[in-house]
């Protein structure tokens, strides 16, 4: 599903990503962790085709990036740290507007499907701002999951989220790529990227330093692991 | 009620042009909805451009021939601030919460979404100026109504808006937005109010259409040339 090689993103003439290679099939749920500025958001920003790699090949689905980033991103779902979310429209609205957006079908049937799934309805029509971070949060997975993705990214989502809010994050994240999704997610949370992902790679010194199948080693070893790599 | 996340991939078909089009409505629409809930935009806006005429009509105090060969300044001047200050909030609503990178991940060509922000900038601009235009007729007691004036204020604002947008995705992203924004724009956008100070003047004095046509002329060329600039230009204006 993701094909990434060479990878180089450099912003003016501090590299960030120094010839990253990285691979993730069909299906798999893979998370990225690693120190503060080791490049896990800028990774998944050229995945999403928000950022241009300096160098390096990177591909979707069979589709090179940035040349096909348009088709890429219909098959594509993202979910920040940052709500992407209008706090002047109500969850409907902002719903309604990222669905026209991506032309999803159906889309009366799908609003309230969505805010279900994100166990929202009852909010539907209150304005997202006097949302509690929480709800914002998962709001953004409904307006992430709306246009029904065939990979999903997630930067850092349990950032901000009350210990409650994070379980139902993972609720979510589990009944996701139970459906066959390939997940990426970003993480500074060892433990839950363990149990969450298929795979952890852990990303230092602009590359993959280190992956690690699920069972392969318990969350004592990975933590330990992390920080023999990401200390050098 | 269905409770799985969707069989993958079942974004709707139809042409690519009304996908397009399509995504140009759903960001008017957006703007739209939010600015009649908040009015953040369109209050800021309007209480500037009003301030502005105040201050000019008490500064100046003109007789009455005198305020006819200004008129075309103050209004323009009024415009373009009001017009700045509608443009760096437009872009800000957008960066601020970072919904421009949720539009920047639509499956659109990212011109549908600089198309989107210019037609919504530019309702704001004319809800404005229609606001402002009787207003400084009766503070100024200047005949605005006349048709060509209409046209040139909308030819003007356009060029306004089509580069305005541009410069304030390019703007939002720097700390100095604020800041940024008019020094970058006023310079590029010099000939639009130079040439609708022109032509504004022109048509308030009763002149012939020769004698301000080439000034028309230039404004209409600028709209279509910094059109096509924007269009090839904003994908990597917004991308980083």
């Amino acid at each position: 599903m993701i094909k990434v090689r060479g990878l180089v993103k450099a912003f003016g003439v501090k590299p960030v990503l120094r010839g990253l290679d990285f691979q993730v099939d069909e299906g798999e749920f893979v998370a990225v962790v690693g120190p503060n500025g080791a490049g896990k958001t800028t990774l998944l920003r050229i995945l999403a085709s928000l950022t241009r790699p300096t160098m390096g090949e990177v591909s979707l689905a069979g589709l090179q990036l940035p040349g096909q980033s348009g088709a890429a991103r219909k098959i594509l779902g993202v979910v920040s740290h940052q709500p992407l979310l209008y706090g002047d429209l109500t969850a409907d609205q902002n719903l309604r507007f990222f669905g026209r957006l991506y032309g999803v079908a159906e889309l009366e049937d799908r609003i309230p499907e969505v805010l279900e799934i994100v166990r929202l309805s009852p909010r539907r029509y209150d304005l997202v701002r006097e949302y509690s971070r929480g709800m914002q949060q998962r709001l953004a997975i409904g307006r992430g999951i709306l246009h029904r993705p065939e990979l999903l990214l997630f930067d850092e989502p349990h950032t901000g989220l009350d210990p409650d809010s994070a379980d139902m994050l993972d609720d979510l994240l589990i009944k996701v790529t139970g459906e066959g999704r390939t997940v990426v997610m970003t993480s500074h949370d060892l433990i839950r990227a363990g149990e969450l992902a298929s795979r952890v790679d852990i990303l230092s010194g602009g590359k993959i330093a280190r992956s690690v199948k699920r069972g392969e080693i318990d969350p004592g070893e990975l933590n330990a692991l992390y920080y023999q790599v990401t200390r050098g | 009620m269905a409770e799985g996340v969707g069989a993958v991939g079942r974004v709707g078909r139809g042409s690519a042009l009304g996908g397009y089009l399509r995504a140009i409505g759903a960001i008017v629409w957006k703007d739209i909805a939010a600015e009649l809930r908040s009015r953040e935009l369109l209050g800021s806006m309007l209480v500037f451009a009003l301030l502005v005429i105040l201050i000019f009509n008490f500064a100046l105090e003109l007789d009455l021939r005198v305020r006819q060969t200004v008129t075309s300044g103050v209004l323009w001047v009024t415009f373009a601030f009001a017009g700045t200050l509608g443009l760096n909030r437009s872009m800000a609503i957008e960066k601020d919460r970072g919904c421009l990178d949720g539009l920047l991940l639509a499956p659109v060509d990212r011109s549908a979404l600089y198309f989107g922000k210019v037609l919504s900038n530019l309702l704001f601009m004319i809800i404005v100026e229609a606001i402002i235009l009787p207003l400084y007729s009766l503070l100024y007691n200047v005949n605005l109504f006349q048709p060509g004036l209409i046209v040139v204020i909308l030819l003007g604002s356009i060029g306004y808006v089509v580069v305005g947008t541009l410069l304030s995705a390019m703007a939002v992203q720097a700390r100095t937005r604020d800041i940024l924004l008019p020094i970058l724009l006023f310079p590029v956008v010099l000939p639009v109010l130079v040439a609708a100070v022109r032509a504004t003047t022109g048509i308030l004095q009763g002149l012939p259409l020769e004698d301000f046509q080439a000034w028309l002329n230039l404004l209409i060329a600028y709209d279509a040339i910094f059109l096509g600039v924007a269009i090839v230009t904003f994908d990597y204006v917004v991308e980083e």
